[in-house]
């Protein structure tokens, strides 16, 4: 036996277990043949998608794994810790079960994400040893026979192994074990071999004489850009994702990756977006090819514009998108659109800024508030009930007297998204004080029946 | 209107000045609010393209912003072209935005995670010609990063509204340091329009103009913005003599 899911290793079954007595244990068991060759062509096909979508440094780790160099690439994800949260959810709607890590060196990745990760984790820099050395030697990626001879030697955990003197055990066991600690460590570098696909569109540029300084890393970008954009013109392609990769004479791979919200073929728009990033790399001692990909590219076809002499156009503001959206994450940049709903904090979604124009707009028969609160914050109050504002309410400790009030505006709950909004009612009004501040606040309930609501006062926004 | 028709002396001297700091290259225009006793303060009849203008709230407004912020959308509705609005957190509620004249299709966020970086995309979108106008919620704004974003304005044209928004009352004494701005506003809100029936009127601000280069401060009482971006003189002090003869002929009737 090659593999069991979770059902299978419920049952009993375990991996390296003979078919037949599996059979025997189980009734009506499925088996199927491993196909191992199939099994590392899926692997790759996964490996191009990640390339396409995270990172330019992506390579298979068979037989189950992805190694992925996230450098400079999370960013536009919004950070880390979210890049992961989505690669695992793109991964389940796939229908795989992944555990993934973030650490400072491949092998304590590799290690965290088989033997740690629930379904992830994300080690902080300079953390590698700490989050490591509780793990089983089995985690070093080691051959299954030397695992168990340093098991019988009483050594379980890494933390055993490091304390060990070196030379006797590479005395024993060779210079292996040694070299997977330091991988692990983070104190030799294991260069990944990134996979690239056969039909990418890509240009290189390699060295006499290695280059450093940031001034000659971006003239040179700049010409492969200008290389990369006559190539995609002959065939009327646009780069939506470019890779640059810079590889260090220490056997090193630097990245840039930059994307753009629509097809560009633009070659000053695009190496400016390149040289932004420049600060980012360490040339270390220097960098002796550079390789300029364009990972994902779009059809882009020369399109007459229909100028009308009579009011000028609207302005392309699609360069400044991408310039922020490298410079920020791509979800941090957004408008604003409206959604069919009446409850306020459901009333507005996030669209891409490129997203067609639709000319909707909100209801506007009711103001609303400026200044919506993230969470509606409690109010003390003195009020009448059922349909009446309050008289005074108490909001971050401080009393305010109700002057003027325009209310209630009833919303009812969304009874076709959870059964707790079946009859539950909020009841807004929107208040002045003394002083002139305008306030919006709810009352859950509808002042009558306890069970549309706890009858208890919120604030939600703030009028201008 | 002495006042509005300065002597020939001082409009050449202003000249002057204008040669000095080298900005009669391009012509330059003006946004006017379209309210006589504003537009008659501000130097060209309006709020000057092309440069920055600080606006913040007054009393708790501090903090909140939302005058301030419904203030700098009613100016920025009446741009052309898309509107940059860079937050650091994201409590602007877009509907009362649309309800200022800004239509959901023309305002692009930015979501910055701190202070450098929302300055580093005001100056960016200040840079890019296309926009109409670029707001920004800032705390903090030094004379240079305010000289930065003012020279950024002055290229692309665009209005630039850096709205100030502190955490605390306490930091809101910032407002006093001086900055590159061309304009420096602040809004307080003020008891609304008083109704004949219960309910709130149309808002109105307390809009002090604390500094203007090349004009005298003052103060106006305005109601707040309708849904084109406009403001408004409320009726009581344009009319004021006109309600009392309302009052009188409805007593003779």
């Amino acid at each position: 036996m090659r593999a069991a899911d979770a059902a299978a290793i419920a049952a009993g079954l375990r991996i390296g277990m003979p078919a037949t007595k599996a059979q025997a244990l189980v009734k009506d068991l499925v088996v199927n043949d491993a196909d191992p060759q199939g099994d590392a062509e899926a692997l790759d096909r996964l490996a191009l998608w990640a390339l396409r979508r995270y990172a330019p440094i992506v390579a298979a780790d068979p037989p189950d794994g992805l190694v992925i160099d996230t450098t400079g690439a999370d960013h536009l994800h919004g950070g880390e810790s979210a890049m992961l949260a989505d690669m695992i959810e793109r991964l389940a709607a796939a229908g795989f079960a992944a555990r993934a890590a973030i650490a400072d060196s491949w092998g304590a990745a590799h290690a965290l994400a088989r033997f740690v990760a629930g379904p992830m984790i994300v080690v902080p820099p300079a953390g590698n040893a700490n989050a490591i050395v509780r793990l089983p030697i089995a985690a070093l990626r080691l051959p299954a026979d030397m695992v168990d001879s340093l098991r019988k030697l009483g050594l379980d955990r890494i933390l055993d192994l490091v304390a060990k003197p070196r030379a006797p055990l590479a005395l024993r066991f060779g210079p292996e074990l040694g070299r997977r600690l330091d991988h692990a460590m983070g104190r030799l570098s294991e260069p990944i071999d990134p996979i690239r696909p056969p039909d990418i569109t890509e240009v290189r540029r390699v060295f006499g004489e290695p280059i450093g300084a940031a001034e000659t890393i971006a003239r040179y970008t700049g010409k492969l850009v200008g290389e990369l954009c006559d190539v995609l013109e002959t065939r009327s392609l646009g780069a939506r994702r470019l890779d640059l990769l810079l590889h260090r004479v220490d056997n090193r791979v630097e990245a840039i990756r930059v994307g753009t919200a629509l097809p560009v073929r633009d070659a000053k728009r695009l190496t400016r977006l390149l040289t932004d990033k420049i600060e980012t790399i360490d040339p270390g001692f220097g960098i002796e090819l550079m390789q300029l990909a364009a990972t994902i590219a779009e059809p882009l076809v020369a399109r007459q514009t229909i100028s009308s002499l009579i009011e000028t156009p609207e302005a392309d503001v699609s360069d400044l998108i991408d310039t922020l959206s490298n410079r920020v994450g791509e979800e941090r940049l957004y408008r604003m659109a409206p959604m069919a709903s009446d409850v306020p904090e459901r009333s507005v979604r996030r669209v891409a800024p490129i997203a067609p124009e639709s000319g909707e707009g909100w209801p506007r028969h009711w103001p609303r508030p400026a200044r919506l609160l993230p969470v509606p914050e409690l109010i003390e109050t003195v009020a009448l009930l059922p349909d009446h504002p309050p008289v005074t309410f108490t909001w971050r400790g401080i009393r305010r007297r109700v002057k003027h009030a325009d209310g209630p505006e009833r919303i009812f709950g969304e009874w076709w998204k959870r059964d707790a909004e079946l009859i539950a009612v909020r009841d807004y009004f929107q208040v002045e004080d003394e002083a002139g501040e305008r306030y919006w606040i709810y009352r859950a309930g509808d002042g009558e029946d306890l069970t549309t609501g706890s009858h208890r006062w919120f604030l939600h926004g703030i009028f201008g | 209107m002495s006042a509005s028709a300065p002597p020939a002396v001082i409009s050449d001297l202003r000249e002057r000045i204008q040669r000095l700091e080298g900005s009669t290259a391009r012509r330059r225009t003006v946004l006017p609010f379209g309210i006589r006793e504003i537009d008659r303060i501000l130097p060209g009849g309006g709020l000057a393209v092309g440069s920055l203008h600080e606006v913040a709230g007054g009393g708790n407004g501090a903090i909140d912003g939302a005058a301030a912020a419904l203030f700098a959308a009613g100016i920025a509705a009446r741009t052309r072209g898309k509107v940059l609005w860079c937050v650091t957190k994201p409590d602007l509620f877009a509907p009362a935005i649309a309800q200022a004249g800004l239509p959901p299709d023309r305002v692009i966020y930015v979501e910055a995670g701190d202070e450098k970086s929302i300055l580093a995309c005001f100056e960016e979108g200040l840079r890019h010609p296309g926009l109409g106008a670029v707001v920004a919620e800032v705390a903090r704004l030094s004379m240079t990063a305010s000289r930065r974003l003012q020279l950024a304005a002055e290229t692309s044209g665009s209005i630039g509204i850096a709205i100030r928004r502190w955490r605390r009352q306490t930091e809101a004494a910032d407002f006093g340091q001086p900055t590159a701005s061309v304009t420096r506003w602040r809004v307080s809100v003020l008891p609304s329009t008083p109704l004949p029936v219960p309910g709130i009127g149309r808002a109105r601000w307390q809009l002090e103009l604390i500094r203007c280069r090349g004009a005298e401060s003052a103060d106006f009482e305005v109601e707040g913005c309708d849904d084109e971006g406009r403001l408004a003189l409320p009726s009581n002090v344009v009319y004021r003599s006109s309600q009392k003869e309302i009052g009188r002929r409805r007593t003779s009737a």
